[in-house]
């Protein structure tokens, strides 16, 4: 049996521009949004050959840094209301941010209020260390996310 | 296009199928079509096109006129065009004009000149006559047609005269000047100012005419119209010009430009200089009103200097003007631009009481000077004048207030006067004049009333001198020279040489006795200085007289910690012959000569070349012996000078460089001995001693890095040094194994620390080729420089470029193999270089290199994966944006080199 896909038809907007970074004489290089985003927008979605930004799934305003008390939070917007992708999408997000940034930053990774039928039980989902470690273990899922990180179709 | 246009026989089937392909809403399309159009036109001839001229017409029209695609470019401003950038469509659209009015004989023009929707168009440019009342669209039309009919008038002489026959004299009256009656105009008033607004869009059609005109008699300037004065177009613009110039004046004027109204003072500004631009032979102004022009643009230049935009606009006019008189030579203008612009430019600089800043004074001079050989000279008359008052004022009254503009003012002339010289082939005696007049300044002031050195100025001025120097020929070299000898000779320099010149030098006597005069008079230190710059930009054929006493004079300077001197020392060295021909006179001086001189002089004896052995501690110990006659400060000094010395040697590859090598290795070394010396002296003595010995040793260190970098003050090209290709592979190829043999033999730290900053020196001075074949021996001492040198904060600089050159040892692929059997303690260094607190590109560069290196042997690495991965795990909590990011990538191909996981 196939699977007809969840979206068939997203929505595709344009990539924005990338700012090239300026070498600033000041000292304070701490890490804001800009930087995170940066590393995220490029991640695949799992379903189309495109990246979230593309897909209007990620945004720079949806990503708020604390450097202070080292946390990020990530707020995502799955583009349908049922999209059951949504958890693999929290997962790269959160995969991704693993590899790219110190472990003593808590990363938080919500979809945004009212975007999923599902809301609590995905982020509560996304955020328990426990469920998130063993869905890695699953060699498909492990496969699924891999591919969305490293994929280079875009 | 070349098929469509091989033959007429085409055209009946090819030009409607482009005018077809011209309907399409594509602009590719569109701009193709006009291009083939403008191609098969030239080809066809006249009278197969002339039944489709109506077409054409309306499709150009429609492209330009109706429909125009511009973009409002921003960074041009009004400078160009009213802001409007034409689309790639209008361009080719206006090519294809071009080509219809050239080749139809008037048939077409009288089309364009009928054309009713451009008829109406002229006839309503009254109902906008401000300029910001003007909306866009209309502006857009406005550019449009200013373009048509400047396409229409540039073309030729013919449809020139057509267009000002039925536009012209509906501008000027917009403008409220009569053609017919000229002489009634009321703008001939000296004072006249517009009533009101001036109509903006009979204003910029005019001045587009205006340059229309000026571009068709520019273009066939060979071949002058000979009955100019009876064409029309002649004629009318010779009545009108006195009043259009007093027009645009009146623009310019300061009530009206303080409004910041841009454009009209652009296009007033515009106007006139192509006014003024108009071939003599056509004069179309008279020299009165070329006369107000030029005085009203620097009027402008002089006193508007806080209107930016109009100050720029005037100054490129006057510039334009002096640059076409300096193409197209008229005796009556050029007297009148002499007159009052470069006069007017003249007094500016020379007078210092003026409300212009020195350094927008400077920038007209140089601008205006710029146009022509004949301007450039009296500018720098005026900034020659004007850099002897202020150094005079310097001098003789201690002006503080003047060092300032003459720093301003010499920095000038060696940065911009001076290469423009050079480039525009200019006789030199420019230069030759400038340095005799400096050398006149201070033979004329006996005593400086200066109370410190100055040490800005006397680098600017000394900079002049190079560069000055440098662009003479021998002779006038030869001149200057002499000049500065005698004002050295009478001064109190003099003194020193006296002191010393009855004993032979290397006599601890004369060292006793030049100490005691260790303190440079003021103007000494200046004619010491600036003859050390002369000496340094010398050419080598020049002719010096007297060069014993010159090397013994700068020798004698050197010890007293005179820099340029030890620079004009290795200048010399490099470039005095090897043999004097002709009858040898003693005074003269030659290679072999001064070298023996040099190293038989005071301080660092010569030293006997058969008690050298390779690596061993004997290595010209007499030498030392000797030096620790003198204070140690002096010994600093001497090996800053042998650095100099040794590096102009080196440069023209005399053998003699060993010896110096030798005895720099030999300061490194000779920590050891201090051990033994008498301890007797005061404790805080000691240390005092010890401190400057660590000195000595670091200078000595550092002499490497003199000899092996290049140098901007002296022996480079442009002070021509003799410098024969390859000298620093072949230096670093004698020198290294040398350094790498002291370095198994010490293990006094502060000696090895030394030996190690030697290295690090010539090794990042090397260029990469010769360090890759020797990059297994290198790699071990570079990582033992490395972790010697990360201790000092003041390191820092030389551990990046010893980094630099690991990493081109890395991605070369003979390198990597020299890598492969060090990786361990390559990886060891690096991890330690990435929390390098004091320099954030040596921490990035270390992240790079470490990601170089996931590139090698998987065998090699994968003991070293861990390792890696924990650095760049601290690597990833860097305050620094840059790093964070190199440590992602590194980071992420050490994990892949496994598997993709991250974990450890």
């Amino acid at each position: 049996m196939t699977l007809g896909l969840i979206n068939a038809n997203p929505v595709v907007h344009a990539k924005k521009e990338r700012v090239a970074r300026t070498e600033e004489p000041h000292d304070d290089d701490a890490i804001d949004p800009l930087e995170i985003y940066e590393y995220v927008r490029d991640i695949r979605d799992p379903e189309h050959p495109y990246s979230l930004e593309q897909l209007s799934v990620l945004s720079e305003e949806s990503i708020t840094v604390d450097e202070k008390l080292g946390r990020i939070l990530i707020t995502f917007t799955p583009t349908i209301q049922h999209c059951s992708m949504a958890t693999v999408i929290g997962l790269c997000l959160r995969e991704k941010l693993k590899d790219c940034f110190h472990p003593h930053f808590k990363v938080d990774i919500k979809v945004a209020p009212g975007s999923h039928a599902d809301e609590e039980s995905v982020n509560k989902q996304l955020n328990d260390k426990e469920r998130v470690a063993a869905a890695l273990e699953i060699p498909n899922l492990r496969q699924l996310v891999d591919e969305c990180l490293y994929s280079s179709e875009l | 296009m070349l098929t469509y246009a091989s033959t007429p026989l085409f055209a009946p089937f090819s030009i409607p199928l482009l005018l077809e392909k011209l309907s399409s809403s594509l602009p590719l399309t569109k701009v193709e079509s006009f291009k083939y159009l403008s191609y098969c036109t030239s080809k066809y001839g006249v009278e197969r096109m002339a039944e489709h001229f109506k077409t054409l017409w309306s499709s150009v029209k429609d492209a330009t006129y109706v429909s125009p695609e511009t973009n409002l470019s921003t960074e041009a401003g009004f400078m160009s065009e009213m802001g409007f950038q034409d689309s790639d469509i209008m361009k080719q659209a206006f090519v294809l004009l071009q080509e219809l009015v050239q080749q139809s004989n008037g048939s077409f023009i009288s089309l364009i000149l009928e054309d009713e929707d451009i008829k109406i168009f002229m006839n309503s440019l009254n109902q906008y006559e401000d300029f910001d009342n003007i909306p866009i669209d209309i502006r857009q039309r406005l550019h449009a047609v200013g373009r048509i009919i400047s396409v229409c008038v540039n073309t030729s002489i013919a449809s020139c005269n057509k267009v000002f026959e039925s536009f012209f004299p509906l501008l000027m009256t917009y403008l409220g000047l009569s053609v017919a009656k000229p002489h009634e105009n009321s703008c001939l008033a000296e004072d006249y100012n517009p009533p009101g607004r001036l109509n903006f869009g009979a204003l910029y059609l005019c001045v587009e005419v205006l340059s229309a005109c000026r571009y068709l008699v520019g273009s066939d300037e060979l071949t002058p119209i000979p009955d100019f004065a009876n064409q029309t177009w002649g004629v009318m613009l010779h009545n009108v010009s006195k009043s259009l110039a007093m027009v645009f004046i009146s623009l310019l004027r300061s009530n009206v430009a303080e409004n910041s109204q841009n454009a009209y003072v652009c296009y007033g500004v515009k106007g006139l200089q192509n006014l003024a631009t108009f071939p003599g032979s056509l004069l179309a102004v008279s020299k009165s009103t070329y006369d107000s022009i030029l005085l009203k643009l620097m009027s402008v230049v002089t006193s508007d200097i806080n209107k930016t935009f109009l100050w720029t606009l005037a100054m490129n006019a006057l510039v334009e003007i002096g640059s076409f008189l300096d193409k197209c030579p008229d005796s009556e203008r050029l007297s009148s631009y002499e007159s009052i612009v470069v006069e007017k430019i003249f007094s500016l600089i020379s007078s210092d009481d003026s409300n212009m800043p020195l350094s927008l004074k400077l920038q007209a001079a140089f601008e205006i000077g710029a146009t022509g050989m004949n301007f450039m000279l009296r500018v720098v008359q005026g900034l020659d004048e004007a850099i002897s008052a202020t150094l005079s004022a310097v001098y003789a009254h201690g002006n503080r207030k003047s060092v300032e503009p003459t720093v301003k003012l010499l920095e000038y002339y060696s940065n911009k006067v001076l290469p423009w010289f050079h480039k525009s082939g200019g006789s030199e005696e420019i230069p030759l004049n400038f340095a005799l007049s400096i050398w006149d300044k201070i033979e004329n002031n006996r005593s400086f009333n200066l109370d410190s050195l100055e040490n800005e100025l006397l680098d600017a001025t000394m900079m002049a001198m190079k560069q000055a120097v440098g662009s003479c020929s021998e002779g006038s070299q030869e001149k200057i020279i002499n000049k500065a000898l005698g004002v050295l000779l009478s001064s109190n320099c003099l003194q020193w040489m006296e002191s010393i010149s009855g004993n032979t030098p290397s006599e601890a006597e004369g060292l006793q006795q030049i100490h005691k005069l260790d303190s440079f008079a003021i103007r000494d230190e200046w004619i010491t200085s600036l003859f050390a710059s002369i000496v340094i930009a010398l050419r080598p054929q020049t002719y010096i007289q007297n060069g014993k006493f010159i090397l013994q004079f700068f020798i004698t300077t050197l010890l007293n910690g005179h820099v340029p001197s030890a620079q004009a020392l290795g200048s010399l060295v490099n470039k005095l012959p090897l043999k004097i021909t002709g009858t040898p006179l003693s005074k003269n001086l030659c290679l072999d000569e001064a070298v023996d001189m040099i190293f038989h002089s005071c301080i660092w004896t010569s030293y006997n070349g058969s008690t050298y052995e390779r690596g061993s501690s004997e290595i010209d110990l007499s030498s030392l012996r000797l030096c620790s006659l003198s204070p140690e400060s002096d010994k600093i000094h001497a090996t800053i000078g042998l650095a100099w010395i040794g590096k102009g040697l080196l440069m023209r590859g005399h053998e003699k460089v060993k010896d110096i090598t030798m005895t720099l290795l030999n300061c490194m070394i000779s920590d050891g001995d201090r051990g033994s010396l008498p301890n007797s002296k005061h404790p805080s003595l000691v240390c005092n001693d010890e401190d400057l010995h660590h000195q000595l040793m670091k200078s000595a260190a550092d002499a490497f890095h003199i000899i092996m970098s290049d140098s901007e003050s002296c022996l480079n090209k442009r002070y021509h040094a003799t410098i024969r290709p390859l000298y620093k592979q072949r230096f670093s190829n004698t020198v290294m194994p040398i350094l790498s043999t002291l370095m198994l033999k010490y293990d006094s730290p502060s000696i090895r620390s030394m030996l190690c900053r030697a290295i690090a020196y010539v090794v990042s001075d090397t260029p990469l080729t010769a360090i890759l074949s020797e990059a297994k021996k290198l790699i071990p001492l570079l990582l033992d420089c490395l972790s010697m040198m990360v201790e000092d904060i003041m390191n820092k600089e030389i551990i990046y470029s010893v980094l630099l050159v690991i990493s081109g040892i890395l991605v070369d692929k003979n390198g990597q193999d020299a890598v492969a059997e060090n990786a361990h303690s390559i990886v060891n260094q690096l991890i330690e270089l990435t929390t390098y607190p004091h320099m954030m590109v040596i921490r990035e560069t270390a992240v790079q290199c470490l990601a170089a290196i996931s590139e090698l042997p998987y065998t090699r690495i994968y003991p070293l994966r861990t390792l890696v991965l924990r650095a760049m795990l601290k690597a990833l909590d860097d305050p620094k944006w840059v790093v964070r990011q190199e440590a992602v990538r590194c980071r992420q191909a050490w994990a892949s080199i496994a598997s993709r996981s991250l974990h450890f």
